[in-house]
């Protein structure tokens, strides 16, 4: 008995210490690695989205579609070569940054504002903007509420852990209204004490609330505030202390604002690959050796282009006129055409 | 020793069975250090790669976010650390509320499933069944989705006598301090300690000498007596009603129970009085049939049996399993977050995201249910310890 029990032990013993040698020289061979090496080796990229914002991201017939998932596609097909090769994760407000910090996910393709304490404290590396957006609120059409002053002693929805919470305390705090926050870990539930009745009032991004409109079967009862409560500039997202992964999706994202730019689409992009234009030739990678740079394949925003489309194609498709959503491009059109968009030089 | 087992020599020492419990305690104390420091270092290490400095300095740091429901001093401007004092009294909050509560059903149930009541009797097994078996977090939903927030609006508000409900919360009437509250308070108190006493001395002498010596209705004399004193002495009421009224959309004055506590706070008591009614009922079969049979024997009345006889020996019984209920609510109402109550866990994952310091705020939430949990036994524990047979 006493025997079994020190084989047993013995046994025990030798596994722990097998175990913990394997993990701990996992970690070595990670630490060694960047996020870029790693991504390489799987042969996916994780990406992060939020999963429930028609428009930016959500699950048609048993794929995410939308626009922060085309952005996701457009850095594996950077990568990889392969648009496909990408593995979604949906994730809360709340979930995101802790997913983005133990390496489950790679990139968090998630309507993010970029802020500076997320910048800097939180460990992480924006990316740049994908999408330039403000803080609106949704009340009931019928409630006679026009601007934000009308809305003392309200209950107001928020999701929690989000820019958004902070923004309306500050708003608040400085047009002097009295308000009670009602603060839900998921938008659901939200929505749903908005329909109810129980709380008068819903904030988030607008463009996150033109979405959530299209969802609600009653729309017509509802209506959008004119008042932009903030600056909200959402991005992608990638764990900091480790710059070859922020480097490349930031040059991502600028290749396909450059690409609309030269009027390059996923249609016509070929017929530019014998283009005698140097500015187009570094930047689809017949010429020069900017993806190497990046440690990735020459023709990376060549892939990009060619699998997803250049940024207004990707627009058009999610949020554009030719969608429910209907967004103006406002700010996020080309700096040419009144935007904000604008890609430093491919060289 | 040495001497000994070096002149006997058959044992070799992994084989002493005074030596293998004690070389088995290191192996594992090695063991136990062992592996945690390796997950230290391993969230150190990865914490480092990512540039965030371990510490709680973070606390005093402006918090700059709004809480709903606080029951004390809180604003955007606060730091970190009140905003976890605001969960931490919410989440005890509805853990008080949530115990007393749920105690009071859970008897009333485990009771009744004893009932020789035919209907009374089912009632309670259903009740029993159908939320002891279904997640807790499914019934904060439909509590929440289908029950309270169906209420109707703030301007249809159901009105029963003082109470208004309605969907936006509900509100009671609630006590308003008078200038001689505190004096009331005290002398309330006093009051208590003293008939509390006086009972006890009089219950001893019964029992010594065998004669009825009115020992309750001596202590209410007791009692009702400060009372007047009080009344004599502030002449005022200890507090008057503050009536809850409605200005627009929303309640004033009264004592206002939000959607989101009510959700959290029903699930919480009907859950764990599944439980506490079943430990209820085992306490009481637990005590044998001839403890009845003799009290019937002397005459008792049926009700008399049950709290002098039957309920004293049963508590010994429930007191153990029940403060483990009572654990389980208190750590239950982390729930809550679904719906949108500020509780402990709510507060610490809005931290979390405003400061990405996971770790961190996961520990002070591990060591703040931690000391709630401790508190709840060293009082069950002493309660336990009361209610135990005391054997000569």
């Amino acid at each position: 008995m006493k025997k079994n029990i020190l084989v047993l032990l013995s046994v025990f013993l030798l596994a722990s210490i097998a175990l913990v040698g394997c993990s701990s020289s996992d970690e070595s061979t990670e630490s060694s690695l960047s996020v870029l090496d790693q991504i390489k080796e799987r042969g996916t990229l994780n990406a992060g989205v939020n999963g429930e914002l028609p428009g930016f991201s959500y699950l048609e017939g048993g794929d995410y579609v939308g626009f922060d998932v085309d952005f996701a596609k457009a850095v594996a097909a950077a990568i990889l070569g392969k648009a496909e090769a990408v593995e979604f994760s949906p994730l809360t407000a709340s979930e995101r940054f802790t997913a983005l910090q133990t390496g489950s996910i790679d990139l968090l393709s998630r309507n993010t504002t970029w802020t500076t304490s997320r910048d800097v404290d939180l460990g992480l590396n924006f990316a740049g903007v994908t999408f330039y957006d403000g803080q609106g609120m949704m009340v009931r059409a019928d409630s006679g509420v026009n601007t934000l002053t009308d809305m003392n002693g309200m209950r107001i929805a928020v999701e929690t852990g989000t820019t958004t919470e902070l923004n309306l305390a500050d708003q608040m705090a400085k047009l002097n209204v009295a308000y009670e926050p009602v603060t839900f870990d998921n938008q659901e539930a939200a929505i749903a004490a908005l329909e109810a009745g129980s709380v008068d009032a819903f904030t988030t991004d607008k463009s996150g609330l033109v979405s959530r409109l299209s969802t609600i079967a009653d729309a017509d009862a509802y209506k959008i505030l004119d008042d932009t409560m903030s600056k909200e500039p959402l991005g992608p997202v990638v764990a900091g202390g480790d710059d070859k992964m922020g480097d490349l999706t930031r040059w991502v994202l600028n290749a396909l604002i450059q690409a609309e730019e030269l009027g390059i689409t996923s249609e016509n992009v070929d017929s530019f690959l014998d283009s005698t234009d140097p500015v187009i030739q570094r930047l689809l990678g017949t010429d020069g050796n900017l993806g190497e740079q990046l440690e990735v394949n020459n023709d990376f925003a060549y892939q990009a282009i060619k699998q997803v489309g250049n940024y207004g194609e990707i627009f058009e498709r999610h949020l554009g006129k030719n969608t429910v959503f209907n967004l103006d491009r406002g700010l996020n059109d080309l700096y040419t055409n009144g935007g904000l968009l604008y890609s430093p030089p491919f060289r | 020793m040495k001497k000994n087992r070096s002149t006997t020599t058959a044992t070799p020492f992994w084989r002493d069975t005074r030596i293998i419990p004690i070389l088995l305690q290191i192996v594992f104390v090695v063991l136990v250090l062992f592996i945690g420091s390796f997950l230290f270092t391993n969230a150190m290490n990865g914490l480092d790669k990512l540039g965030i400095e371990f510490g709680f300095n973070f606390l005093p740091n402006t918090a700059f976010f709004d809480i709903g429901e606080n029951h004390i001093e809180y604003g955007p401007q606060d730091s970190y650390f009140r905003a976890y004092l605001v969960g931490i009294v919410n989440t005890i909050r509805v853990g008080i509320i949530g115990i007393i509560l749920a105690s009071i059903v859970g008897t009333i149930v485990g009771i009744s499933r004893l009932s020789k009541n035919w209907l009374l009797n089912k009632i309670a097994t259903v009740y029993v069944e159908i939320f002891r078996n279904t997640p807790l977090l499914v019934q904060i939903f439909i509590w929440y989705y289908a029950v309270i927030l169906p209420l109707p609006l703030i301007e249809e508000q159901f009105k029963v006598g003082p109470i208004f409900i309605s969907n936006r919360g509900t509100a009671l009437p609630w006590f308003n301090a008078t200038s001689g509250s505190t004096l009331w308070i005290i002398l309330f108190f006093v009051g208590l300690i003293t008939a509390v006493v006086v009972r006890s001395r009089l219950m001893k002498k019964q029992i010594e000498t065998g004669n009825n010596t009115r020992s309750g209705l001596w202590s209410l004399t007791v009692f009702i007596g400060t009372l007047i004193i009080a009344l004599i002495v502030t002449r005022t009421a200890p507090f008057t009603f503050d009536n809850p009224s409605i200005n627009g959309r929303l309640f004033e004055g009264g004592y206002i129970l939000t959607p989101e506590f009510k959700a959290i706070l029903i699930a919480l008591v009907v859950y764990t009085s599944t439980y506490i009614a079943e430990i209820v009922r085992g306490g009481i079969q637990a005590i044998s049939k001839g403890q009845v049979e003799a009290s019937k024997a002397l005459g008792l009345k049926n009700s008399t049996t049950m709290s002098k006889v039957i309920f004293p020996q049963a508590i010994r019984i429930i007191i153990p399993p029940v403060t483990s209920q009572y654990l389980n609510l208190i750590k239950n109402s982390s729930l809550a977050v679904a719906v949108g109550y500020p509780e402990l866990v709510y507060v610490s994952g809005t931290v979390l995201n405003q400061t990405g310091r996971a770790i961190e705020n996961i520990t002070l939430v591990i060591l703040v249910y931690l000391t709630l949990s401790v508190i709840t036994s060293i009082i069950m524990n002493i309660f336990n310890k009361k209610f135990q047979l005391v054997e000569r």
